[in-house]
């Protein structure tokens, strides 16, 4: 069970591919209600997107991205059933990938 | 014997234990295991020194081929949707950029090959401010820009 959520539409030649990451995505800058306390940095730095074993894209992001990211990206041919793969890795060396096909 | 090797085994198992934990505790540099991520673009706290370390240059020609569809006004800093558009041929990346942030670039996108120059997604805003879109061609920069009126900032504070 991932906690990446994964769609992927074909439409006139294009794949158009949404995703929707459960991150906190902290940017070290905010303090924590409570205590104070800078809450440390925790966010998703590279998502690398693969369909079929070749890179499509590569999101590099800083802790400007919204908590619980949404990304989507279009790429010129695909066809339904083709693998979409979608790796994170955040800057606490956390990785989580999830796999979906173009429908 | 068999209590020396018990030994060696014993101070095996700690040193790895060790290791792990300096990682955990963000001791050793976690940009180590990315080798790719631009911690000096990333860091940088204005515009012009983000883009040179990220694209070599910061002297990006505004092009009005770029379309960025965000809200003219966010209530809400921390969620602002972002999408980015273009129809330059040869875009190998987009950057997006909220000037006024503490640290102003927030995503890169690298186009692989058969990639369309369209991103999404969603930022964070400190305040009002405009929201920069970069994108780089095989030769050249090019930079379109849009104000987001932030009611309640995203950043913390």
């Amino acid at each position: 069970m991932s906690d990446i959520k994964i769609r992927a539409k074909l439409k006139d030649g294009e794949t158009e591919v949404k995703c929707l990451m459960s991150h906190p995505m902290e940017t070290g800058l905010r303090k924590d209600s409570k205590t104070g306390e800078l809450v440390p940095a925790h966010f998703i730095q590279e998502v690398v997107c693969k369909s079929k074993d070749q890179v499509v894209m590569t999101a590099n992001w800083s802790g400007g991205v919204s908590k619980n990211p949404y990304l989507a990206f279009k790429f010129a041919g695909g066809a339904a059933g083709d693998p979409i793969e979608v790796t994170w890795t955040d800057n606490m060396g956390e990785t989580q990938s999830a796999t979906s096909e173009i429908s | 014997m068999i209590d020396a090797k018990r030994r060696i085994l014993l101070k095996g198992s700690l040193a790895a234990g060790t290791v792990g934990v300096a990682v955990g505790a963000g001791l050793l540099s976690p940009s180590l295991v990315l080798a790719s991520w631009n911690e000096a673009a990333f860091h940088a706290k204005d515009l012009p020194t983000a883009l040179t370390s990220l694209m070599g240059s910061d002297a990006a020609e505004t092009n009005d081929a770029i379309k960025i569809k965000a809200p003219d006004i966010a209530e809400n800093g921390a969620v602002v949707p972002v999408t980015v558009e273009t129809d330059m041929e040869g875009v190998k990346s987009i950057a997006i950029v909220a000037d006024q942030n503490q640290t102003p670039l927030i995503a890169s996108f690298d186009l692989g090959e058969s990639a369309l120059p369209f991103v999404s997604t969603r930022i964070k805003m400190a305040k009002t401010s405009n929201v920069v879109a970069v994108v780089q061609t095989a030769d050249k920069l090019y930079s379109n820009a849009k104000e987001v009126k932030v009611t309640i900032g995203g950043c913390g504070g």
